[in-house]
């Protein structure tokens, strides 16, 4: 996500980071250069205007003071203003308040993502101690329930049974009444999806809200949506009152200016973003970590997070100690694999690493996960001697490694001579006082 | 389905009725483009821009459509603000009509015609199936519509529902199956019993998903191997309402399974799937359908005049 428009930023502060000092031409300059790129990011033309009007006087007030800025203070309002507008500081989370049970409605446009969110807003809820039921209001589109039941069954999650032939406000009415006289705590009504501005439907929805009383109506939209985000987002808003949004499909490569769009139009929270199809793919929504992978600081945050959950910090420690002695055996590195492997998959961990997404060929470098696992079994296959020791590793040993790890020599071959590379880069970087490099990388 | 029945009418009418609303939420005065009298400045051009960007056509397609407008005033010696924007319809026009290639189903002898659908999740993968099942359907062909969507939840149900609507012959195997076996077997009844027409349902998957092109990929070989020529057409449906990853989704699909048709379907909203534009510039791939509503009526040829009509509606 949003990777063309961090290159672009990138591109521009590179121009910028070359001179020490800026005029107020530089600055127009570089704004050129991030409007096209948010507009390429499908930010909206009126959303992209503003924020570049913000900006801009944001950075020629500061020029009265200081008549000459740096360029690092044009990224820092470059950055802020985004963090601001997708809503920094505020609170995202979901609000269930009232006397229990709350309901929650998902609505949107049709192929959003909104049953599969319901599934998987579900599965949280049940995560943080709560009794979620399941409702599917969409009579409509074709096993549109019978999606949304097995959704629920998979996850072991009550879902309501519609009677045939009752219409959404009959349903939900329904399912109100029978979650009542149960004990459950969270429901999850999962709407059909129509356009914003079919009236017919828009009305449904709003004679759902006022059956329901709604604590949260989510707005569920496609990360990849266009310019239309604007006018989708404003239709629901103006109708039914959203009080936040989820953005699906995530985990492609769209670079996601709906969120501004949506965030401007709206001025409602986006809540959670969807990251995949299974259902555990759900996380909340950081704009701090959005706006840093806006501007090309990848998203660390999150990659620190990752690591600390697989990462034992006394290994770490140990770890870089043998580093810093050169004490670095294939031992290690196969600890390293294991850790790595625990992180989640390759394709997320490297998208979160600033700056790679400039490299050439990284883009279109699909880690393979098979490697990690050969990898592993060709250092099992060596004995503890060899292990400490590769040189020792000669032809006949080379090829009981081969068949033991069901690879061939050339693997064996290709592992032992990228080792012996890795240890001499990291000696290099341990020389110049590097720190936290991972030496497990290297395969890549 | 209540709303298929809803609001019957060409094309034009419906792409119309859709982008007629939306005027009070489109951004800039697009009429002072018409208004006669009114010089040729920077502003105009300007404006131009944004009713292009606002339709999501993309930045870089805009901007070549935006500098060609500018070469035919000068060549033309336009003065008057009133005789640019035909200009510019003219140019999209020009883009888009020579890919204007509505399905034809060719006679394949004993053998069926195989039409493979692809794209990404969301897009109305299923839906376009079951009008297109219906439409052939009603044109008396014989039709196996196939569930190769074995992966999300109730696809197969969704399908069947269409399906019998249209009166096909469904083929299924269970949830989590291996979609080319479904393929194969649907191919293989559609061989035996003599069909027409095999549409075969895939799951939606993102096209940076290596793994599971790799698996639409063996789709296709599968096919191809029980029948040679097969798949004969792959169509990809896109969501009028996806900005510009939508080039990038053509044109990943487009490498790993050669896209012979596109479907741009969701027209009856508010977005008027723009990114078309630059797709068939970069990539050339015939327009087959466009989708304006859930009723199974509701799946029209591409008609490059009514598109670009529905484009620039809001100044016409």
């Amino acid at each position: 996500m949003f990777e063309t428009l961090t290159e672009r930023l990138d591109h521009v502060f590179k121009k910028l980071k070359g001179r020490g000092k800026l005029s107020e031409k530089d600055i127009k300059d570089a704004l050129r250069e991030v409007r096209l790129a948010l507009l390429e990011a499908d930010v909206n033309y009126k959303v992209v205007k503003d924020f570049i009007t913000g900006v801009e006087e944001k950075a020629t007030g500061q020029e009265v003071t200081a008549s000459l800025i740096p360029a690092q203070q044009v990224i820092k309002i470059v950055h802020e203003e985004l963090i601001s507008l997708m809503g920094g500081g505020e609170d995202n989370s979901l609000k269930l308040s009232g006397s229990p049970p709350s309901s929650i409605m998902v609505v949107g446009l049709q192929g959003s993502g909104k049953t599969t969110t319901a599934g998987k807003l579900a599965s949280y809820l049940r995560e943080k101690n709560r009794n979620p039921y399941l409702v599917p209001a969409d009579p409509y589109r074709p096993a549109a329930i019978e999606q949304l039941r097995k959704l629920g069954e998979t996850l072991g999650i009550d879902c309501y049974a519609p009677q045939k032939n009752d219409d959404p406000v009959q349903i939900v009415a329904k399912a109100l009444k029978l979650a009542r006289s149960q004990n459950f705590d969270a429901l999850i009504f999962d709407t059909a999806g129509r356009l914003h501005i079919d009236e017919e439907l828009m009305e449904e929805l709003l004679g759902i809200k006022k059956v329901l009383n709604p604590s949260e109506i989510l707005l569920v939209a496609d990360a990849m949506t266009g310019q239309d985000a604007v006018n989708v987002a404003k239709g629901f808003n103006d109708v039914v009152g959203i009080t936040g949004v989820i953005l699906t499909k995530m985990d492609g490569d769209a670079r996601g200016g709906a969120a501004l769009s949506i965030k401007a139009v709206t001025q409602k929270p986006i809540k959670f973003i969807g990251t995949g199809e299974k259902l555990d793919a759900w996380e909340s929504f950081h704009p701090d970590r959005m706006a840093s992978r806006i501007l090309g600081m990848g998203d660390v945050l999150s990659l620190i997070e990752k690591a600390q959950s697989a990462f034992d910090e006394r290994q770490a420690e140990a770890l870089e100690k043998k580093l810093r002695k050169d004490e670095f055996t294939l031992e290690d590195f196969r600890d390293q694999l294991r850790q790595i492997k625990k992180m989640g998959p390759l394709e997320d961990i490297l998208g979160m690493i600033p700056g790679l997404g400039k490299l050439k060929g990284i883009k279109n470098m699909r880690p393979d996960e098979k490697q990690l696992v050969r990898l592993d079994a060709m250092v099992s296959s060596m004995t503890a001697k060899e292990r400490r020791n590769p040189r020792i590793i000669n032809g006949s040993r080379r090829l009981r490694i081969a068949k033991g790890s069901g690879t061939t020599v050339q693997d064996v071959n290709r592992l032992l001579k990228q080792f012996a590379m890795t240890k001499k880069m990291i000696k290099q970087v341990s020389k110049r006082g590097g720190k936290g490099i991972s030496p497990a990388m290297f395969p890549l | 389905m209540k709303k298929g029945k809803k609001e019957k009418g060409g094309i034009f009418q419906r792409l119309r009725r859709g982008l007629a609303r939306t005027q009070g939420l489109l951004v800039g005065g697009a009429d002072d483009l018409l208004r006669p009298g009114r010089g040729l400045d920077e502003g105009l051009y300007e404006e131009l821009e944004e009713v292009l960007i606002v339709a999501d056509v993309g930045v870089e397609a805009t901007t070549r459509l935006i500098e060609g407008v500018r070469r035919e005033v000068k060549k033309k010696g336009i003065t008057d603000a009133s005789e640019v924007l035909p200009l510019l319809r003219q140019e999209v026009l020009e883009i888009l009509q020579p890919y204007e290639a509505p399905l034809a189903i060719e006679r394949t002898g004993d053998y069926p015609f195989v039409v493979m659908v692809i794209g990404v999740n969301g897009t109305g993968k299923t839906t376009t199936i079951g009008k297109l099942a219906h439409r052939f359907g009603s044109q008396r062909k014989r039709v196996v519509v196939a569930a190769a969507d074995t992966f999300r939840a109730a696809a197969i149900e969704q399908l069947e529902i269409w399906s019998d609507r249209a009166g096909a012959h469904f083929v299924r195997h269970g949830s989590g199956a291996d979609p080319s076996a479904v393929a194969f077997d649907a191919v293989k009844t559609a061989q035996a019993k003599k069909y027409d027409l095999v549409f075969i349902d895939t799951a939606g998957r993102l096209h940076t998903k290596e793994n599971l092109m790799e698996e639409l990929k063996k789709v296709k070989r599968i096919i191809g191997r029980e029948l040679p020529g097969a798949p004969h057409e792959i169509l990809l449906v896109l969501d009028a309402t996806t900005g510009q990853n939508a080039i990038a989704q053509a044109r990943t699909f487009h490498e790993a399974l050669e896209v012979t048709g596109i479907a741009l379907t969701k027209l009856d909203g508010t977005a008027k799937g723009g990114i078309i534009v630059a797709i068939a510039q970069e990539l050339g791939v015939p327009l087959q359908f466009v989708g304006v509503g859930e009723g199974v009526e509701d799946l029209q040829d591409f008609r490059a005049e009514s598109f670009v009509d529905a484009l620039f509606s809001q100044t016409t």
